[in-house]
């Protein structure tokens, strides 16, 4: 991370679906399960999760890794397809599950939902309620992540 | 390395990919080569069968994926088994969908039909004749049954959902990565269950405990598992233990490997399977027992229905419900019995009885789909108990009820009983 103060940091990831996105970011505190973890809406329903009641849709959602079912991949489709999708995803280890839905939803609805791998300690930089903008090129090239102030 | 991409393809590959194969193939190439790249992967792997999860409905972008592939002619080109749906083809009556699901949902399991994919409809393949040999490359999806195919069948699969499953079905390639790689299979993570009593490890209630508590441990790391009696060959019953920890473990973490050293094939012992830096962690009957409260949500004895059968029950499991159930009393009346199973299962289990036993006692028994993905359970149901950890982690919030964690002799007692009763003696 570089830069001071109010300026804006950049971070550098390496893409794992290209897309470009700004929005407010989401920091999970456990990895969520899509399928059974989020509402239609993209409101976070798993009784399990500590931010249970908080929305994923339209945020840059950041967490550590995927977690549970493999449905998830259909239900971030469909959110995809919905518009209740995160703006973004970012995560500290590649999870395939996750790439393949926005894989799909680009060859069905040519979407382009920005999945980007960051280091654990980059990923830890991004606190909730700043604002960041996601450019993922081709995976598995570079992806940068700018950081704004609150 | 940002920007490098080490994926190489063979010639056919490359054929299947620019659309010489015809426009169905390209399009599956492409999700599973965008996969390879997003892993790293350095090539693509042969498979010798699928199991495809995207026939469940979970809304109109999985209908319209599957439909654009049968419009592009697609047909897989591996054995491909099929996951449950959203509907019980066979009992139609037990299953509420709204029209949406009705309709969409039967859509979307005709569709994978179409694709030539076999419809046992379950999410226990490995209990419905579809059991990949020790080392073979396969593209499993559903969480449970890439534990137990990893795990239990030693087959090598990594975590594939909808929408790549069917893709390998027909590109019949994943990416070489992952769990297919023997250097990614290795524990970094050892549980030590010595100190557990054989007694406890007895009771089958212990086992989705066990899975709970890896999958809070181990998160998505490949554990060893140690002090855990078993053996593969005694007729199921270890089988299906291992069947309730890895569903459990796969729910609570994202476990997709584990290994029970001298018990699964891939640890005859320790060190077969130990990764470079592992760390042990002892397990107590206290640390169990916490993980058996955390998938009970209910704070009464009050109950309402029970479900048996997440994972699908297998002939074994049937038999030892029959085994229970013979000469006892039929089930409150206050109190739905469910049994979720496959129908090859339950073709067995006709033949042998026991699912006439269920159903004397007073039980329902549904193939093809599962109680806590699609609307069964009756509209008033507040407190249900379950024998699977799986089904207790997520019916909370797909069905916004309660659950109560048990035994099969206890779901067995609480159905008859009208209320939870647990056998806390064993617990400490």
């Amino acid at each position: 991370m570089s830069g001071c103060g109010d300026d804006p940091v950049t971070l550098s990831g390496r893409s794992l679906h290209p897309g470009q996105a700004n929005g407010t970011v989401l920091a999970l505190d456990e990895p969520l399960s899509f399928w059974g973890g989020v509402d239609p809406c993209g409101v976070i329903v798993d009784a399990h999760h500590p931010q249970r009641g908080s929305t994923v849709a339209g945020q840059v959602l950041t967490m550590q890794a995927g977690r549970g079912s493999s449905s998830s991949t259909a239900v971030l489709a469909e959110l995809i397809r919905s518009g209740h999708a995160p703006a973004a995803l970012l995560l500290a280890e590649c999870d395939a599950i996750l790439v393949i839905g926005a894989l799909v939803a680009a060859e069905i609805y040519d979407t382009a939902l920005p999945i980007v791998q960051l280091a654990h300690d980059d990923l830890a930089r991004l606190h909730t309620g700043t604002r960041a903008a996601v450019l993922a090129h081709s995976a598995p090239r570079a992806a940068t992540i700018m950081v704004k102030s609150r | 390395m940002p920007g490098d991409d080490g994926l190489v393809l063979t010639a056919e590959e490359q054929s299947m990919l620019a659309g010489e194969q015809g426009p169905a193939t390209a399009m599956c190439m492409r999700l599973i080569v965008g996969v390879a790249r997003a892993n790293g992967a350095e090539r693509l792997v042969p498979i010798e069968s699928a199991h495809a999860d995207g026939c469940l409905y979970h809304g109109v972008a999985g209908l319209e994926f599957t439909e654009r592939l049968v419009s592009l002619g697609a047909r897989v080109r591996v054995r491909t088994t099929l996951n449950v749906g959203s509907l019980d083809l066979l009992h139609p009556g037990l299953v509420r969908a709204d029209a949406e699901v009705a309709e969409n949902g039967r859509r979307l399991m005709d569709a994978h039909v179409a694709l030539g994919c076999e419809p046992i409809w379950s999410c226990a393949p490995y209990q419905s004749g579809h059991r990949p040999t020790e080392g073979s490359h396969v593209a499993w999806a559903e969480s449970n049954a890439i534990a137990f195919v990893n795990s239990v069948l030693g087959a090598r699969t990594d975590r594939y959902g909808d929408f790549i499953d069917i893709a390998a079905g027909v590109a019949g390639r994943v990416p070489y990565s992952g769990l297919h790689l023997k250097r990614n299979r290795a524990a970094a993570l050892v549980l030590d269950f010595s100190a557990v009593p054989a007694a406890l490890l007895d009771d089958d209630v212990a086992w989705p405990a066990i899975g709970a508590l890896l999958g809070e441990l181990a998160g998505t790391r490949v554990a060893a598992l140690t002090g855990l009696p078993g053996d593969l060959n005694d007729g199921g019953v270890t089988e299906d233990r291992l069947k309730a920890l890895g569903a459990t473990a796969a729910s609570a973490g994202g476990v997709a490997l584990f290994h029970v050293v001298g018990v699964t094939p891939e640890a005859p012992t320790l060190d077969a399977v130990l990764g470079p830096e592992a760390t042990t962690v002892p397990v107590t009957a206290p640390d169990l027992r916490r993980a058996r409260e955390r998938l009970s949500t209910a704070a009464t004895t009050s109950l309402d229905a029970i479900s048996l059968g997440t994972p699908h029950f297998s002939l074994a499991e049937f038999a030892a419900l029959a085994l229970q159930l013979r000469g006892g009393a039929s089930f409150s009346s206050s109190v739905d019995v469910f049994v979720s199973t496959s129908r090859a299962v339950l073709a067995e289990a006709e033949a042998r009885g026991y699912a006439d036993a269920v159903r004397d006692a007073g039980g329902r028994i549904l193939t093809d789909t599962c109680t806590y993905v699609t609307p069964v359970l009756r509209d008033g149901i507040r407190t249900v108990m379950t024998n699977s950890g799986k089904w207790a982690w997520y019916a909370p919030a797909n069905l916004g009820i309660d659950t109560v964690l048990g035994s099969l002799a206890e779901c067995v007692a609480s159905a008859r009983a009208g209320r939870v009763v647990r056998d806390e003696r064993l617990w400490g």
